[in-house]
This record gives structure tokens, sequence and C-alpha cells, in this order.
């Protein structure tokens, strides 16, 4: 649908990806861990490789938790913008086709929060 | 012989129609060139039926009255003190973010009121929205009142105008507001006056004004009941509006049902803010959060919408998402609150044994299934030693704003409610179906959203670090983190000098 606007509606997006120097968002989720209470934002070269969104990004953020340094990486079940996949640690998030403003949502199996609390 | 003097319908009638005329020198699509681009249908002004039939001198009178005895409460309170009376200074947490989010918005509807009260063609909706705007300024004025009272005795209240264009939880009202005033005349008083004056106003005011006096906050009672009188009229004015839409044109309908289903949705989410307030903010709670919307929406607004089913209408769409949800809300805005409490303008703090048990009677279903255990665990880690604030930035909803919280409550209440849609090229991100559809209909309006997490990652909001941004925001450091140690409660010791008396420690 087309705003209802009395005449020239001037479209501005503001979240465009040239203005993030570079950047782009990426939302990681991590779920049956409600500590954290919605997905966390992140601005990331898309160059960067996925391995250091693993090992250095996300611990930056969600390591805090008991669960986190038990996590077994090759276990981790990805969801990357609404669907199941496998990550290539050695690739790029471009590459990977993690795009601005995509949402990564892990899953650790076994490890659902404090005391199996989803917490 | 003196002429005789008018009844007040007479009065009413001349302001209102006889003082109007049609433009002939000028067309009155471009005396009033704002009222017909949004399809509502208008054939004839004349129907439009003010019930107060109010003319500008009774007015005058009736809020100069108003006035003196809300001054005279004000100073009474200033002169006695009356802040050494409160349950206890946390309970002002709730009222800092009131009047930091509450108060610009007043000042938002006055503007927009202002902005109807010369662009509607008809003369009786005109001066309804002249006056309007004028009480809305007035609800402003007394606010700051009491902004300027507790602000010389507590933290966080130096400066809510510059705040509510930045602050990341303000621009959750700040976007509610300037959504309707962006919009055209009819779906800007067709979400202020209906939608949230009329269908949840009293979900914002009269558990937060018993609230209020609940804990002792006469400053916040006053301004509220002398606000809330004025909200009568503006009710009134919010279903006359409807009515006279509806009564229009039949065209009109399917446009005011997605005023309705949109702006029930923007009002509800905004009140989430409100929800965290009542039930964990406030020292003592007259009622629940739940206990309110039962009876303010579920039973009473469930009564409004059967008596608008004669003219086609149906409830707000996702309303009974609401009601489910209104056993999660306050829990979840507060855990977010809490987890965030280094970047906040008031102090948080966990509830106490206490309250937690006052919630586990109010939500026997919810609290301690799937919100105990997350205080209970903050506690302990604070209790240790080991709680750290969240140091990541939450993704926020792209409409409401709200960090993307909301959890699927009607099948998996642990589950993030995550929903998304691309507009060209872009993806959008929103927390629940009532937000992602707002966008869909007009993802050019909604695309233009100051998202405070991407302006900071956009540099724009004082430089990367969380220092910084506070300090852009012009949060002090004595306005946020844990109540307990913070200056309010050394200076709350102070004058109570009697440890029994603190709720919080």
């Amino acid at each position: 649908m087309a705003v209802t606007a009395k005449d020239g509606y001037v479209n501005i997006i503001k979240d465009k990806v040239e203005n993030f120097h570079g950047n782009q968002l990426v939302y990681v989720g991590w779920d049956d861990h409600l500590l954290f209470s919605a997905a966390q934002a992140f601005p990331l070269p898309p160059e960067m490789p996925y391995q250091a969104l693993v090992s250095e990004v996300m611990p930056s953020v969600f390591g805090h938790h008991q669960d986190f340094k038990n996590i077994d990486w090759g276990a981790v079940e990805w969801i990357l913008d609404g669907a199941e996949f496998t990550p290539d640690l050695g690739q790029s998030l471009k590459e990977n086709g993690v795009g601005h403003k995509s949402l990564i949502r892990f899953k650790t199996p076994g490890l659902n929060g404090i005391n199996g609390s989803r917490l | 012989m003196p002429a005789k003097k008018l009844n007040l319908r007479k009065r009413y009638e001349l302001l209102t129609r006889g003082m109007g005329w049609d433009t002939t020198y000028q067309e009155m699509d471009d005396v009033f060139p704002y009222d017909t681009f949004e399809g509502i249908k208008i054939t004839d002004w004349d129907k439009w039926e003010d019930p107060f039939r109010l003319t500008m001198d009774a007015y005058w009178k009736f809020q100069a009255e108003k006035e003196k005895k809300l001054y005279a409460v004000i100073d009474s309170f200033a002169q006695n003190n009356g802040q050494t009376n409160l349950a206890d200074a946390s309970y002002l947490s709730a009222i800092k973010l009131f009047l930091t989010g509450v108060t610009p918005v007043e000042y938002a509807a006055h503007r927009g009121f202002s902005h109807l009260g010369r662009h509607f063609r008809g003369d009786g909706a005109r001066i309804a929205c002249q006056m309007q705007a004028i009480d809305e300024l007035r609800h402003t004025q007394t606010q700051i009142h009491t902004i300027s009272h507790y602000n010389k005795h507590f933290s966080g209240l130096h400066d809510p105008f510059y705040q509510f264009d930045r602050v990341w939880y303000l621009s959750v009202p700040k976007s509610f507001s300037e959504d309707a005033m962006t919009a055209g005349p009819f779906e800007f008083i067709t979400s202020i006056s209906f939608a949230f004056e009329y269908v949840l106003t009293n979900l914002l005011f009269v558990p937060f004004m018993s609230g209020a006096a609940y804990n002792g906050d006469m400053a916040t009672v006053t301004f509220g009941f002398s606000a809330q009188s004025d909200e009568s009229r503006h009710m009134t004015l919010g279903l006359e509006i409807i009515k006279f839409m509806l009564e229009q044109h039949e065209d009109n309908l399917p446009i005011v049902q997605r005023w309705m289903d949109k702006h029930f949705w923007r009002a509800y989410r905004l009140l989430g803010l409100v929800a965290a307030m009542q039930d964990y903010m406030l020292t003592n709670s007259p009622m629940s959060w739940k206990e309110a919307w039962d009876i303010y929406f579920v039973e009473n607004g469930g009564a409004l919408f059967e008596d608008l089913s004669r003219y086609g209408l149906r409830m707000p769409k996702y309303h009974e998402l609401a009601t489910a949800e209104a056993d999660h809300v306050s829990h979840q805005v507060w855990s977010v609150f809490c987890s965030l409490g280094n970047a906040t303008g008031f102090h948080t703090f966990l509830p106490t044994e206490e309250k937690m048990d006052w919630l586990s009677e109010k939500y026997p279903d919810t609290f301690d299934k799937y919100y105990r255990p997350r205080f209970e665990h903050w506690a302990k880690q604070k209790e240790e030693g080991t709680f750290e604030y969240q140091t990541g930035l939450p993704q926020l909803c792209q409409v409401c704003q709200i960090p993307a919280i909301f959890t699927e409550v009607q099948t998996d209440p642990m589950q993030l409610s995550y929903r998304s849609t691309e507009y060209k090229d872009d993806k959008y991100h929103f927390c629940s179906d009532g937000c992602k559809d707002i966008f869909e209909h007009e993802p050019e309006k909604y695309a233009q959203a100051w998202l405070p997490v991407h302006q900071i990652f956009q540099g724009n909001c004082g430089g990367p670090t969380l220092p910084e941004v506070l300090d852009w925001y012009k949060f002090r450091p004595e306005d946020g983190g844990d109540y307990i140690g913070s200056q309010d409660h050394a200076r709350w010791q102070e004058w109570k000098g009697d440890a029994k008396k603190e709720k919080q420690a």
C-alpha cells in the first residue's frame, strides 16, 4: 500500500546500509535464553569472517551467561532470516548470505538457560 | 430595553454555526486544504453535535476555576514538603518515566489540536479542537510544575524535553505522537481522541492516579484529576468524531476501522510502559495491570464496541492478543529496564519479596512460572556481586520502537515473537503482527523511523560508547542505575532516618 499523503511525499530510508560507515547491521538472538530480552544489534563489516562473529562479537554480549562457555559450536543450530542454515565459519558474513539487517538466531541444544528455565 | 440574555444552547449555536461562513473569494478547498485527502467524506458539517456545547466564555470560566484550585494544592504541596510523605523515593521512578514520557506527548497533542482547530472545515469541530488544544497546553504546564518541584529534590527530571527527542525509551511515546501528528486531521483525531483518550485513557489515568494517591504523591494526584476533568470532554469529542464520520458516509467505515486497528495497537504498545509502572515501579499498587486491562478494556471497551457495532465498526484487530499479553507485558517491560538499568534516566530495582508475592497473587498463571525466576536469578547475582547489565543494544521494533521483547504468549511465552518484512530491498523487524501490519500499510512512513539503536551505530548520538551516549542524552551519573545506593535513596534515608520506612532496602 502507499502512504496516504496530501502531496509529494519525501521518501527517506533512514537505515540504508550506506549510513553505517562501511558496516552493516546484524541482529543476533539466542533462543531459550530470555535473560537477553531481545535479539542484540551489532554494526559489523560485511567482510568479517563468520568465525569472528562467533569468537569475538558474540562473546562480548552473550559471554557472561553461564551457558555460553559450554556451547558446542558444532552442534549449534542456526537460523538466518527465518530459514535454517549452516554457516561456513571461514567465509565472510556476506558470503554466508548475512545481509544488512539480517537476523541470525541460534539454538544451543542441551543448553536451555539457567537450570533449563529458558532464561 | 436590554436584549434578553441568550441561553447556552443558543449561544453555542451562534458560536459554531452563525459565526462560520463559506468563502467565496477563495475556494473552500484552498482555505481548508487538509480535510479531504484522507478519503473521509463529509456531506454536512452542520450535523456535528458537541454534547458539551461549550462556549468560549464558559470554557474560560471553568478552566480558571480549575487552575485556581490546582495551583493552591501544588503550592501547599511545595510549602509543606509534600515529597517527604511519599511511600518511598523509589516510587519516583514511575513519576520520572511518566513525566519525561507523557508531558511532551501532551505538548504534541496541543500542537496537533491547534492544527485541527484551524483546518477542520466545520466550525463546531474546529472550536472543540481549539479548546482541546488549550487543555493540552494546560496539562503540559501543570505537569511541568510537578517536574519543577520534584527536580528540586530528586535526580532525573532536569531535561525532559531535550531527552524526549533523543533517549532510547522516550522514542516510544515520541514516535507514537509523531505518527498521529504527521497523519491527516481525521486520522490524528481518531488516534488521539478515540483510540487513546476514549478507549485506553483510563488505563493511563485512573489506575495511575489511584497509584499516586496510594503512594502519597499528591502533586501527581492533583494534576491528574485536574486533567481528568478535561479528559471527559476529550473522550466525548473522540466518540463524537467517530460517530460523525461513520454517519456521514458509508465509505468512511473501512478507513475508520483501519485507523482504529492501527491506533489501538500503537496506543496499546505505548501503554506497555504504564503496565511496568503500575506493577513494578509503584511501591504500592492499587490494582494490577491485568486487573485494569480487564475492567477498562475487556469490559468497558467491549461494551463500547458493542455499541458501535451498529455503525459496522468491530473490535480492533489483535485485541485478543493484547488481552492475552495482559498476563505478561508488565513483567517483560520491567525486565528490559532492569537489564539496561545503566542506561535509564530513572532508578531501577528488583521486586522485593513482598512485591513478588503480590505479583504471584495477581498473576497466578504466569508470574511464578515465567518471571519470578529471572528476578530471583538477578537478585542472587546482585548479592554475589556478579550481576552485569546487558552490554549489547537490543533490536528495536521498527514501528513501536520498543526493544523487540514481546513473546508468543498464545503459544509459547518463552519464545520471542520475531516478525519481519522487506521493503525496497531492506529488511524491517517488528515485535508483533500488529506493528508489522502498520508498517506494511504505509512502509514509506515507517522506513523513516529514527530508531535510537541504529542512530547510535550511525554515529549520531554523541559517540560509540555508552558514557558518550548517556552524556549526549544529558543523563547524569546520579540519574540511573540501582535505586539502592543512589543519591535519591541517600536523601530519602536522610529525611526519614528510619530504616524500617524503606520499602526497597
